[in-house]
């Protein structure tokens, strides 16, 4: 069995919720419409196509459009070497949707990474908290409206942050002929922009 | 034969005398036994593992008794990105070391934040703990981290340690 027919699967099981499957690069994709049945369609995904391993979740902030996240979740079947990509979309409003953590345990860590970095929660998720930052940092610091720079915060005893000078930033190798200095400046400004990167010039601390 | 008659002072037999002050002599003691604690937080730390292998050899200026106690230590060597996350165990690391204390900020992580600006990393490990000496590099060649600690032993051997203490009163080491 293909990961395509795998696909026709949960399409004839689900009917409307699902569209696709589409096809890119012989990758499977389906869309699933309502995020409320993610455990359902990740369940039967696992229980009777034998997709029992769940390479990753992952999630897209689409700022500025509506729905705000699109979450992608990464299926493969060990013994069959299938792999099957499924995506959701959630929306800023409500900003949550049922954890799969039932279905893979590895879903935990995967969940809890999504819900510090992106602040979307996960219902029915028993340990949601934060994995990389720590517990009361204010912010979920993959938005997009975050800034790369960071926010100030302070929570005594336990960590503190400051606002990083970005000096011209952020940092990107232009590719050049030039020494280490001019391909990787410490300080970027109007005199060292290389002639090479000017569709990339600084106005007024953006790359233009 | 005729028997030697020794006057005065034999250095064959005593050794060579140096003469010195308390201060210098302890400053010298101090200053080639410095205890290294080893704050490995990024690749920084595996050159700081082969400083103290045996090709570059660490202990051949008396640093070879890395501790992993802060308690046991006096010279930190930050190694590696200082992430906001980290840092306030490094200073509770660092508060726990008994004075007199030390720090190295070992490659351009830890002196300056390096590459990593950005909202998760300290921007130098200097905005909270005091530094002493910085070495360039990502990472920095383990000889810049003898150089550092060679440094660093210049540094505490100029150190007065009695001069103006109790301690220096008590022992009459200073004229009123």
């Amino acid at each position: 069995m293909s990961a395509l027919e795998s696909a026709n699967k949960i399409q004839a099981k689900f009917g409307a919720l699902i569209a696709g499957p589409t096809e890119f690069r012989g990758e499977i994709s389906l869309k699933l419409s309502d995020p409320e049945q993610i455990f359902e369609v990740c369940n039967f995904a696992k229980r009777q196509l034998g997709f029992d391993y769940l390479v990753d979740i992952s999630s897209v902030d689409n700022y500025g459009e509506d729905p705000r996240w699109t979450l992608v979740y990464h299926l493969r079947g060990v013994a069959s070497g299938e792999e099957l990509r499924l995506k959701t979309d959630v929306s800023e409003e409500k900003s949550e949707l049922p954890s799969v953590l039932p279905v893979w345990r590895t879903a935990n860590w995967h969940e809890r990474e999504i819900y510090d970095m992106m602040g979307i929660r996960f219902s029915g998720h028993p340990d949601l908290r934060r994995i990389l930052m720590w517990e009361g940092y204010p912010y979920h610091p993959l938005r997009k409206d975050f800034p790369l720079a960071g926010k100030p915060s302070d929570l005594p005893g336990v960590a503190f942050t400051q606002v990083t000078p970005m000096e011209g930033g952020p940092f990107v190798t232009i590719p050049s002929t030039g020494d280490a200095i001019g391909r990787e400046p410490r300080v970027r400004t109007p005199e060292n922009a290389e002639p090479g990167i000017s569709d990339q010039r600084l106005v007024d601390g953006k790359l233009k | 034969m005729q028997a030697q008659t020794e006057y005065g002072y034999n250095s064959k037999i005593e050794g060579d005398v140096v003469l010195t002050t308390v201060d210098a002599a302890l400053a010298w003691f101090r200053k080639n036994s410095v205890w290294p604690m080893p704050m490995g937080l990024a690749c920084c730390a595996i050159e700081l593992m082969a400083v103290g292998a045996s090709r570059f050899d660490i202990s051949r200026f008396g640093s070879e008794v890395m501790r992993f106690s802060p308690r046991q230590a006096d010279c930190m060597i930050v190694a590696g990105t200082v992430t906001y996350k980290s840092a306030g165990f490094l200073k509770r690391i660092y508060d726990q070391m008994p004075e007199p204390k030390w720090v190295i900020a070992m490659g351009a992580c830890a002196s300056t934040g390096g590459m990593y600006r950005s909202y998760a990393v300290l921007q130098g490990v200097d905005k909270i703990v005091p530094v002493d000496v910085y070495i360039g590099g990502c990472p920095p060649r383990p000889e810049a981290v003898l150089d550092a600690l060679i440094k660093i032993q210049n540094k505490i051997g100029q150190q007065p340690i009695l001069r103006g203490t109790v301690a220096a009163k008590l022992l009459h080491l200073e004229e009123k």
